[in-house]
């Protein structure tokens, strides 16, 4: 599919930088010119993506986020989150609702969750000791098709 | 201040506001636990109107309170939750362990 632009960032695994991915996101992806609901979709998956990274990739201590959000062809937003950590060994059970290594820290372990019904698409690669990157894909409606 | 708390007879209403994700989350929590804490309250009422984006880290913190508030015999209640907000708690079954009800600002 033909890439009509592509941004790629990077910032190290800070919480304060959750936020920074959103709107970093939302700016991008304004080009396809989304309405409200698909913005907040976009914002809370990306947020749940950059927050697995932050609190599980790296162990309480800081490494690199690379964030590349593509807009392709036909109103499509690619956004891939890829980090260096320490990878999730098991993606299946990472991926049951309410699973999570964190209940200390109040995590719901609805992160993939929330990914996969708010995203049309949803890919996981993950490698133990090598990091994990998550793929996130959906298809901005026209304005027309929105508001039918 | 991403939290407004006021005491009404025997409830703690938390008023969040902003963005509530897993950097601010934190604060939001440590503040209403002390109050709850202090006054081991009947209810505790968040309120959602004034907040602007919520991700999952939202769930974890009106989970976490039901928890505290279930150990004193107490209630979660979520008010005002904007649509998008919702639809997050939604996902969660927030609606199963927590009233959400709509008041109109000012009755």
């Amino acid at each position: 599919m033909k890439i009509l632009n592509e941004i790629k960032i990077s910032f190290p695994s800070r919480s304060a930088n959750e936020s920074f991915a959103r709107i970093a996101v939302s700016g991008a992806v304004a080009q396809f010119d989304p309405c409200v609901d698909e913005l907040s979709d976009i914002k809370t998956a990306v947020s749940e993506a950059v927050t697995n990274s932050i609190v599980h990739a790296y162990n309480m201590e800081v490494g690199k986020i690379d964030l590349t959000i593509r807009l392709l062809e036909g109103k499509i937003v690619y956004i891939k989150i890829k980090d260096y950590g320490c990878g999730i060994p098991d993606i299946n059970r990472a991926m049951e609702p309410l699973f999570t290594t964190a209940p200390q820290d109040e995590r719901a372990g609805l992160g993939f969750a929330v990914m996969e019904s708010f995203m049309d698409k949803l890919t996981v690669r993950s490698k133990v000791g090598k990091g994990t990157s998550v793929i996130l894909t959906k298809k901005i409606k026209s304005r027309k098709a929105a508001d039918e | 201040m991403p939290v407004l708390l006021e005491v009404k007879e025997k409830n703690i209403i938390a008023y969040i506001s902003g963005e509530v994700d897993h950097h601010t989350a934190k604060g939001i929590r440590s503040e209403i636990d002390s109050e709850i804490e202090r006054l081991s309250p009947e209810k505790v009422i968040l309120d959602f109107s004034a907040v602007t984006f919520m991700d999952s880290s939202g769930i974890g913190l009106v989970m976490g309170r039901y928890k505290i508030m279930q150990s004193l015999s107490g209630t979660v209640q979520i008010q005002n939750p904007p649509d998008h907000i919702k639809k997050v708690m939604r996902l969660a079954g927030l609606d199963r362990i927590a009233n959400i009800i709509n008041i109109k600002a000012g009755s």
